[in-house]
This record gives structure tokens, C-alpha cells and sequence, in this order.
């Protein structure tokens, strides 16, 4: 075979490549938390949002008015920090003009960086954050997970039932915006149920800390019926242990940011037996619930814990988002102002994690689960709690 | 009260991690008048290199399959000489070649610096971010007295910073190598010309202070097992501070400066409000300086930086 030869092919197989991707793509970017405090939680995001991606297009890309477009996911490293989540969200919507973003996880960032998207015009879905201040008077800024003033009552209500509690300390991460919130709504919320004197604790931690026996001492010696800790898991593996090794031994009642794959790696048998709230229980679930987990479990090997799940709503709900407004506009601006638009129309969905239903705020009013640490490591069920 | 003594106690075992990653700051200090600021990252590597030794040798998935207090016996001279091996390899590629060019020494600290985050980026590339934890290499115990309590692994720890406090100060007043790496530090120019061999005297204060840092890293990583490739930045700059009260170049001065720091944290936390804990930690530490400005041991010098 001559040179002539390869080039021509070469060339055969560049026009039919670009036969195939005669449709410009859609494109989306995710300034996830690849490394630094969390960085399971960026894993997570981006292999559920790989594992749809692919999907979509196997079958030829998304369908938007008949025509099919193919799926471009751009992943960004915020490195856990807010100052990096506000600047890959920019390169994101600037350099790659992507027309929607999925991001970032935790409220620490995804308040600094929902603030950039809605500025310059951008529908951004957080998927994990539960702090109202990312959306709060944001109408580009939309989110797939419940509240922290809804999460707060849940997580106070069943410690008082499960562990008939009267009293409650309080553990959190100070520079961390969803542990200070959610320390701050159940200390309220415990206080009205049990009297301003019933949180005998509140003590907190800075982001690099690696020994809290001060606190823990402090806390134990005031002798509550359990610990509350919205912590992420990375701190929860930590700080449980600790707790057990100055002679604690009530219980801990957790949040959201504990229900990460990693949790088990690290905390080990001290976990074990305790409680928090969350979105959804990969143990039992059911119909389409289960079909992903199945095939995500198949595809990475482990199962797909809270994060990976509202992903996956998040970028489903974008999609469908896309999908109502029936065309994609080659301008970038303009595409971003239909999918907002959509996005702000969407009333119901039908996600992995539950069924949710949008307020005015662009926030969703969804079931939340309490879950056990069984003995096996499996995150189980014990209830779920719906919003009246 | 008995919470005074369980705060005590905590402070104990917080102070022994800053002051055995102190010692390493202070005796390349001491020495070869050098802030290596790379000592933390070196920490840092010896935590990673406990975990490697003992997943390595460790039951049941461990190459060999030892028992675990075998693996521990194992794991320890073996981290220690490696962590050693890495401290002797940075002063060899990064600091000596400086040293020879007769550079100030402003650019050899530089050095130290990206060489720490060298070290920290470079482990964060190979590894991942994923964190990694150490598995259990003894049955731990807790003791309770009253209300309060205390581990095996937390009196292991304390007794370690003690003998390694003992057995440092003998090598360095008591043997002839320890009387060279004193002669290093009073001057450097005339010390070859009366027979010592300089390089040599260097290396053994590098496998020293290193050492010590693998095994401050293993215990660490026994007692708060969570890994990651940061974890020796934030604990080595509060350590090298530790150094500087209790005046740096002074082997004392580092053993106490790391016990008192560890005390004014953990009882700042625990008598105020948790979330000033640092502001007013170092606005304490900043009050003993202003008083003594070389430190609780040192002595004042000409040229320091």
C-alpha cells in the first residue's frame, strides 16, 4: 500500500466520521470535586454521568425535534475548594460554552459557583447540595436534592424517636457552608422541640483537622443522648473512632454528605449500627431505582452511593429540560436561555432518587430516607420521610 | 477536673506527632542552618510508606501473610529506613548540589519548599486522591479510669516521642558523631580542614531527622488512619512553628515548643468556643515570641532567615 492509498482512507474514514457526527454535540460541564477533601464524590459524578452519557449515545444521541444530537460531558477538577469551583465554572462557560452545568456537589462550592452560572447566564443543576443559599434568588440555578431545613427535622425527629433522646450535641466543619447550615437548622429545630437548653454542645472543627479529642471531651463529659454530625465522610472516619476511644458510647445520628462508597473503606467497624439521613437506599430498591444500580454496579464494581444517583437525576432532568423545548438553537446564548426556561417550566420528574416536584425557587420537594449501617457495610432503609 | 486530666492527656498525645516532626525541622536547623520545609511532606511520605510495608506484608491479602504483630515488628524499622532513604535522597538531588554552588541559603529553603509540593503532587499523581487507611496493626485497648479514658496506641505514642526525645539528645551529646553535627552548626568553613568529613556528617543528621518522621508517620497513620497527600502540609507548618517557640536548632526547644503547642490547642478548644481554636492558639504562640524572640531555648544569633 502506497502513502496515496493511506491518505485517501484516511480521508474516507474522516467523512464518515464526520457523517456520523454531522449534528453538533450538546454539551455540558461538570466542576466536580475529582481531588482534594471529597474526592469519591466527584468519582461518583463523573462514572454516573459517564454511564449515562454513553448510553444516550449508543442509541445516536439525544432526540430534540426529531433530530439526534450526540452528548459532550466536560469534567473540570474544583479540587473540593470554593475559590477553584468559581473558576473551572467559568473556563467552563467561557472557553467550552457549554450550554448547561452539572455541578458542583457540595454546597461549598456550589454556592460560590451557582452565584457565576447565574450571572452569566447559565442553567446550572447542583445535584448534591442541600443548602438553600444555592439557589436562593437564583433563577439559573436549579438542584436536585432536598433541602437542609427539611433534611434538619428529619434527622431530630427520628434520633428523638430512635434513641429517645432529650439532649443532643453538635459536631461541624466550620468553613464548610453545608455543615454549618445544617448544624445550625438542627440546633434550632432540636431547641424547639426539647428547650433551648436541650443542645448541651455545639463545637466545631476547620477543614485540615485531624485530631478532635479537645471537642469530643468537651462534648462527652456533658454526657448527651447522641451526637449529631453533618460531616463529610472523610471527617465522619475520623471523628466516630475518636469518639469510641475517649469512652463514648451512645450513638451518632449523620447526614447526607456520610452516605459516600468510601465511607465503609475508611471508617471500618466503629460505623457500624449508626444512622443518617439521605436521598435514596441502594439496599431493596426497586424498578429503575434498581436498574441503575445494577448496571453501575456492573460497570465500576461497587454501588453507587447518594451522589452517583442524583447525578443521574440531574443530568436526566437537563436532558428533559432540552427535550421539552423541542429544538436546539446553534447559538450558545440562546440555547441556554430555552433550556433555563424549560427547566424552570419542568413541574414534575420522575427520578432514581424519588419523585420530585419543583417550587418557585427551582428547588425540588422530595422523600427523604433514614438509612442503618447494617453489619455488612450496606447502607439499609429504616424510613422514609415525605414533606406534607 | 477529670475532664483537666482527659484534656491533659489528649494534649499529650497531639503534642508527641508535633514534636517528633519538630525534632526533624530542628536538627537540619540545627545543623545546616536550614528550614527544610519539605519535613511535613516527608511525614506525610512515611505515613504512605506504613501503609504500603504493612498492606504489603500484612494478612490475608499481604504477600506473605504474616501475623499482624509480626507485620507491625516489620513495618516499623522498615518504614523508618525507608522514609530515611527519602529524606537522604532530597538532601542529595535538591539541596547538596545548591550547597556545593555556595548559594545562599534563602534559595536552598525555596528549594525545600517545591520540593514539598513535589513530593505532595507527585504522591497525589501516582496514588489518586482516593484516601487510603491503614489497617489495624494492634488490638486496641481502652483503658478507663473514672471518666477517663486512654488507648494502648495513645501510650505507645507518648512513650515513643519520649525515648526518641531521650535516645536524639544522647546521640548529640554523647557521641562523637553528635559532637561533628554540633561543630557543623558552630562552623561550617573550618570543620573540613580539622578532618570531618561534612557531607557525611550531613547525611547522618538527614537519616536522623527523617527517620523520625517515618516513624511519627506510621503512628499517625495508626492512630488517625485516614491518608491523603496533604496531610503532612497543615501538621508540618503547625510543627515547624512548634520548632520556632521552642526555639529552633535546639533539640529541647523542639520536644517542648511541640507538647506546648498541642496544649494551648486542645485547651483553647476545650475552655472556649472551638471555632476560635486556631486565632487564639496563635495569638498565644505570637504573645511568647514577642516576649522571647528566639524562642524558649534559643539563643540569640546573628543571621538567621
Amino acid at each position: 500500500m502506497n502513502i496515496r492509498n493511506v491518505v485517501l482512507a484516511a480521508v474516507a474514514v474522516m467523512l464518515c466520521a464526520s457523517q456520523v457526527w454531522a449534528q453538533t454535540p450538546i454539551r455540558f460541564g461538570f466542576p466536580i470535586p475529582l481531588t482534594g477533601e471529597i474526592p469519591k464524590v466527584g468519582e461518583s459524578s463523573k462514572f454516573a454521568a459517564e454511564m449515562l452519557r454513553e448510553q444516550v449515545n449508543a442509541g445516536g444521541g439525544l432526540e430534540v425535534g426529531g433530530k439526534k444530537y450526540p452528548l459532550e460531558f466536560i469534567y473540570e477538577d474544583n479540587e473540593s475548594k470554593p475559590e477553584s469551583a468559581v473558576n473551572v465554572t467559568l473556563k467552563l462557560i467561557n472557553r467550552d460554552e457549554v450550554v448547561g452545568i452539572i455541578g458542583p456537589q457540595s454546597s461549598r462550592q456550589a454556592i460560590p459557583a451557582g452565584g457565576v452560572a447565574d450571572e452569566n447566564e447559565t442553567p446550572m443543576i447542583t445535584p448534591w447540595s442541600t443548602n438553600p443559599d444555592a439557589t436562593h434568588d437564583r433563577p439559573w440555578v436549579f438542584r436536585a436534592a432536598f433541602l437542609d431545613p427539611f433534611q434538619a427535622p428529619v434527622a431530630a425527629n427520628f434520633a428523638a424517636r430512635q434513641f429517645t433522646a432529650k439532649t443532643a450535641a453538635v459536631l461541624y466543619e466550620v468553613s464548610n457552608d453545608y455543615s454549618k447550615g445544617l448544624a445550625d437548622n438542627f440546633t434550632q429545630v432540636w431547641a424547639k422541640m426539647n428547650g433551648a437548653k436541650s443542645v448541651l454542645a455545639v463545637e466545631s472543627h476547620g477543614p485540615k483537622d485531624q485530631d478532635f479529642s479537645a471537642q469530643l471531651t468537651k462534648i462527652i463529659g456533658l454526657k448527651p443522648d447522641f451526637i449529631f454530625l453533618p460531616e463529610n465522610y472523610s471527617f465522619v472516619a475520623l471523628i466516630v473512632p475518636q469518639a469510641r476511644d475517649l469512652g463514648y458510647k451512645g450513638p451518632f445520628m449523620g447526614s447526607d454528605a456520610w452516605g459516600s462508597a468510601e465511607l465503609m473503606n475508611l471508617c471500618g467497624n466503629d460505623c457500624k449500627g449508626q444512622f443518617f439521613s439521605t436521598h435514596y437506599a441502594a439496599a431493596g430498591a426497586k424498578g429503575a431505582t434498581r436498574e441503575f444500580i445494577d448496571q453501575y454496579q456492573k460497570k465500576y464494581g461497587y454501588v453507587p452511593d447518594d451522589v452517583a444517583a442524583l447525578t443521574w437525576d440531574a443530568v436526566n432532568i437537563m436532558l428533559k429540560a432540552i427535550q421539552q423545548g423541542g429544538k436546539v438553537e446553534p447559538d450558545v446564548r440562546k440555547m441556554r436561555k430555552l433550556i433555563r426556561d424549560n427547566l424552570a417550566r419542568l413541574s414534575n420528574f420522575e427520578g432514581i432518587t424519588g419523585n420530585m416536584r419543583f417550587d418557585d425557587q427551582g428547588d425540588p420537594i422530595k422523600c427523604a430516607v433514614v438509612v442503618e449501617i447494617a453489619d455488612d457495610g450496606q447502607f439499609t432503609a429504616v424510613e422514609s420521610v415525605c414533606p406534607q | 477536673m477529670e475532664q483537666f486530666i482527659q484534656q491533659c492527656v489528649n494534649a499529650l498525645q497531639w503534642g508527641s506527632f508535633y514534636a517528633l516532626i519538630a525534632l526533624g525541622y530542628t536538627l537540619v536547623y540545627g545543623v545546616l542552618r536550614l528550614i527544610n520545609f519539605a519535613h511535613g511532606d516527608i511525614f506525610m511520605v512515611g505515613a504512605y510508606i506504613a501503609f504500603f510495608v504493612s498492606t504489603f506484608f500484612l494478612l490475608p491479602d499481604g504477600l506473605f501473610g504474616f501475623s499482624r504483630e509480626l507485620t507491625l515488628a516489620l513495618t516499623l524499622p522498615l518504614t523508618v529506613v525507608l522514609t530515611s532513604l527519602v529524606g537522604v535522597t532530597l538532601e542529595r538531588i535538591a539541596y547538596r548540589p545548591l550547597r556545593r554552588k555556595g548559594v545562599h541559603r534563602l534559595y536552598v529553603v525555596i528549594t525545600a519548599l517545591m520540593c514539598g509540593l513535589i513530593l505532595e503532587n507527585g504522591n497525589l499523581a501516582l496514588l489518586g486522591a482516593s484516601r487510603k487507611t491503614l489497617p489495624d496493626l494492634i488490638d486496641k485497648h481502652i483503658y478507663t479510669f473514672g471518666s477517663i479514658a486512654v488507648t494502648n496506641l495513645k501510650l505507645w505514642v507518648i512513650f515513643a516521642a519520649f525515648m526518641v526525645f531521650i535516645i536524639l539528645h544522647a546521640i548529640v551529646t554523647r557521641t562523637r558523631i553528635g559532637m561533628a553535627m554540633r561543630a557543623v552548626s558552630w562552623d561550617e568553613f573550618a570543620l573540613p580542614l580539622m578532618g570531618v568529613p561534612l557531607d557525611k556528617v550531613i547525611v547522618f543528621t538527614f537519616i536522623l531527622g527523617s527517620g523520625i518522621a517515618g516513624l511519627g508517620g506510621l503512628l499517625f497513620a495508626m492512630s488517625y488512619p485516614v491518608l491523603e497527600p496533604y496531610m503532612g502540609a497543615m501538621t508540618g507548618w503547625k510543627a515547624f512553628i512548634a520548632a520556632v517557640v521552642g526555639g529552633i536548632g535546639d533539640i529541647r526547644g523542639a520536644f517542648v515548643g511541640g507538647f506546648l503547642l498541642a496544649m494551648v490547642e486542645i485547651m483553647v478548644a476545650a475552655f472556649l468556643p472551638s471555632t476560635f481554636r486556631d486565632l487564639f492558639a496563635f495569638s498565644i504562640l505570637l504573645l511568647i515570641l514577642w516576649q522571647r524572640p528566639t524562642g524558649i531555648f534559643g539563643l540569640p544569633t546573628t543571621t538567621k532567615i
